[in-house]
């Protein structure tokens, strides 16, 4: 029989109503992976773009050349960090139940990327995220009032009511403008570091995108000039296994690691648990010194699980199995990074839940505040003229026009 | 007659065609396990298999290039953009590709793609789930530019457009997928239950490309306009008491002029309405067109209402929308003048 060509549909292991399978995933052993030098070749370290760097182990323990020895009060600022993103998540993640915000995106069971890797990073570096790093503003201390403020498009929204919920910017906390439109950002990082590397500064550009959105144009084009100019970026890949419906296995995740596409334009690439708060970090700090010392870019894939659905909008259980997250093989970021610390004999259940209770407080009441400062539904407003602002430095006449229509439509 | 909502109604002509014709697929970003996120592919994957409703990569630009592909080895792709906003990624391949490809091959190479895509705000979208960017669509030579505005038309439309062999970009007005809209977003949801152009036939139809519709026939001025300001245009003409004649455009590419025109020059006024930006919008092109044909027929100048020209701003949703009362103050300006 002559062979003939076929079309290949990716096929995910498991749909609703099915048990969890993920035995797709290829994991290595916490500690089993080695770690070279900042300086190695891409060519001398492929096998980083291959296996799973992991740190944290099914005891509790930490092991192998990435450990990154952080000290126990650093370790509790990074359990404190993605528990407080966990809560605000959830409390924001009612308030749109209760219609008092449009939408939100929640970024439960993938928190340790934002928080390890901000930590692990510098403050004058710039983050040039997706709509799922809100742990990076947490890190770098903006008050949640204000992050608040914007998904209630109220009197404070840093955004002047233009952008849906969780499209923030934070110019001096140095994290860009999140757009809409899946991965413009990672050209962008790219040009950002390109800037640094003109201006001779050692600040790093760092940037973050979905799996799915690997598929874009401008991850290619930014993995191209990373390259090419040797930028100094770290472009990450949060494989979280989901696009909106559409697992990993879509964006080409079941050939090849999507790490693997750095080595692939001559860049390091290093797959690493996104759940393990310490691989994480070691990881990071590997790359950022990389960028940092003209030994070149690097793409980081962490994988990680969508924990819960897309956004507001989406309902996973027309997809895939409703119990998927407990059966997630690399388990979760804020229980595993809590394990360890009371492994180490530095926390405990009680600390545990007093903390849960503080930060649930400090959430409601940021919350209580934020709303003073009105809702999309009621109290303050913010003047409809900032409609026409911004949108050129100096407002054209045609806008200026349109703004004394309004106002004469209606009234005020 | 069956009842169906425009998802349903959009749904039936996919599922129609890909019955009919074995080279019709379907692409898209989550339009097949899931359905769609708006649901308007629900069901065909499983009734047609993997191999003719295909999920594909987040990618616009790659899934209109293979639908390129595919039209050119004998296919009929309808492609899904999942929101409007998202179809800038597709632009050099619909732009440079797919809409001069027949006229650089002499007639040779051709693909008959369609593209789907919800437009339009309303929806608490922000300014990325709420454009309406047709206007750049008609802007360039080769490609056919629909928009349906009831359930009826937007099943017959679109089988129209798979069937037919030039390029198509499908608009699909978001805000009336389930009812229409008069532009009231504090009045309860009407449902298309409730709608003449809710009843649709089960089988195959189709309404013609390149026909625009009189969906009220009036006297005192013409109002030309197309997806969901079709109904905030007959609630503006409705507060007003005016005996407007409304004219939906349904195709921007090619445009009947001659509805259009045959209706201006009988009441000597109109107006224009769209959604979309005003500056360079569709309206533009309209408007020159009706100055064209029918300056000697005009009694006062035409009057053109649409989006401002501003991003849709999340927070001023309301404000940016033209809303009846911008129509109104259209229609008072139009009537006004002696
Ligand atoms: C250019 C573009 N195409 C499509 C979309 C619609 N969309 C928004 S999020 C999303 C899925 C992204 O998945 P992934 O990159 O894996 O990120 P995750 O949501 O898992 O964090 C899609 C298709 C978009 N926002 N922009
Ligand atoms: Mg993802």
């Amino acid at each position: 029989m002559p062979r003939r060509s076929r079309l290949h549909i990716p096929q995910h292991h498991s749909r609703p109503g099915e048990e969890p399978d993920f035995s797709y995933l290829e994991t290595s052993p916490a500690g089993a992976v080695g770690r070279p030098d900042v300086n190695a070749r891409v060519r001398d370290i492929g096998h980083l773009a291959v296996e799973l760097v992991r740190v944290l182990d099914d005891d509790h323990g930490a092991a192998g050349p990435w450990h990154p020895h952080l000290d126990p009060p650093e370790l509790q600022v990074g359990l404190r960090h993605m528990l407080l993103t966990r809560i605000f998540d959830d409390r924001m993640q009612r308030a749109q139940r209760t219609g008092k915000i449009s939408f939100y995106m929640r970024s439960f069971g993938e928190e340790a990327v934002s928080v390890a890797q901000c930590m692990a990073l510098r403050p004058r570096d710039m983050l040039f995220p997706s709509y799922r790093n809100q742990g990076l503003y947490v890190v770098r201390g903006k008050p949640l009032v204000e992050l608040m403020c914007q998904l209630l498009s109220n009197t404070r929204d840093m955004c002047k009511g233009r952008q849906l919920p969780v499209m923030y910017h934070w110019k001096d906390g140095r994290i860009f403008s999140i757009s809409g439109n899946l991965t413009t950002q990672f050209p962008q990082a790219v040009g950002w570091a390109m800037a640094a590397a003109i201006k001779g500064e050692d600040d790093i550009a760092v940037s973050w995108i979905g799996e799915g959105s690997s598929a874009e144009a401008d991850f290619h084009h930014a993995m191209l000039f990373a390259s090419v100019y040797q930028a100094p970026v770290i472009l990450n890949v949060v494989n979280n296994q989901w696009a909106i419906s559409t697992f990993q296995g879509f964006a080409g995740g079941e050939q090849r690691s999507f790490a693997a596409r750095g080595p692939g334009y001559g860049m390091a690439g290093v797959r690493v648990d996104g759940n393990d708060f310490l691989a994480v970090y070691a990881v990071t700090q590997w790359a950022a010194e990389r960028a940092r010392t003209g030994a070149g870019p690097t793409l980081i894939e962490h994988v990680t699980y969508r924990g819960a659905a897309h956004s507001t909008s989406d309902d996973p259980s027309r997809y895939r199995p409703k119990d998927d997250y407990e059966k997630w093989p690399l388990g979760d970021p804020v229980e595993r990074l809590k394990n360890h610390l009371i492994s180490l004999g530095e926390w405990s259940e009680e600390r545990h839940a007093a903390l849960v209770k503080e930060l649930e407080e400090h959430v409601l009441e940021s919350w209580k505040e934020a709303v003073q400062y009105g809702t999309l539904t009621d109290g303050p407003r913010l003047s409809r003229d900032l409609m026409w602002e911004d949108v050129f430095k100096e407002m054209p006449e045609h806008l200026r026009k349109q703004r004394e229509q309004l106002r004469a439509e209606q009234g005020g | 007659m069956p009842q169906m909502n425009m998802i349903q109604a959009l749904n039936s002509a996919m599922d129609i065609m890909l019955g009919r014709d074995p080279n019709v697929v379907v692409l898209g970003e989550d339009v097949g396990y899931f359905g769609g996120v708006f649901r308007v592919t629900d069901g065909l994957q499983r009734k047609y298999g993997e191999h003719r409703v295909l999920d594909t990569p987040i990618a616009e630009g790659a899934i209109v290039g293979a639908a390129i592909g595919m039209g050119v080895n004998g296919l009929r792709p309808v492609a899904e953009v999942q929101f409007a906003d998202y179809i800038y990624p597709a632009c050099d391949q619909i732009f440079s590709e797919l809409a001069r490809l027949r006229y650089r091959s002499a007639g040779e190479f051709w693909a008959p793609v369609t593209i789907r895509t919800p437009c339009g705000g309303g929806i608490r979208g922000g300014q990325t789930h709420s454009q309406s960017p047709e206007g750049i669509f008609t802007h360039v030579c080769g490609i056919k530019v629909v928009m349906p505005s009831n359930p009826y038309d937007a099943k017959g439309l679109l089988i129209a457009s798979i069937e037919d062999d030039d390029p198509v970009v499908f608009f699909e007005p978001k805000r009336i997928y389930n009812g229409p809209f008069d532009g009231d977003p504090n009045k309860p949801a009407v449902p298309w239950s409730t709608h003449p152009k809710g009843e649709v036939p089960d089988g195959y139809y189709t309404v013609p490309i390149g026909k625009a519709e009189v969906v009220r026939k009036g006297a005192q001025v013409t109002i030309v306009t197309y997806g969901t300001m079709v109904y905030v245009c007959e609630a503006a003409a409705r507060s007003l008491g005016l005996d407007a004649e409304i004219i939906d455009v349904r195709t921007m590419v090619p445009l009947d002029v001659d509805t259009i025109c045959t209706s201006v020059k009988k009441t000597g006024r109109c107006l224009i309405a769209h959604e979309a930006t005003r500056f360079s919008g569709f309206g533009a092109e309209l408007s020159a067109t009706i100055q064209e044909e029918c300056f000697w027929d005009l009694e006062a100048p035409i009057q053109r209402v649409a989006g401002w020209d501003t991003p849709y701003p999340h927070a001023f949703e309301w404000e940016y929308f033209p809303g009846p009362q911008r129509v109104a103050g259209g229609l008072k300006a139009v009537m006004e003048t002696p």
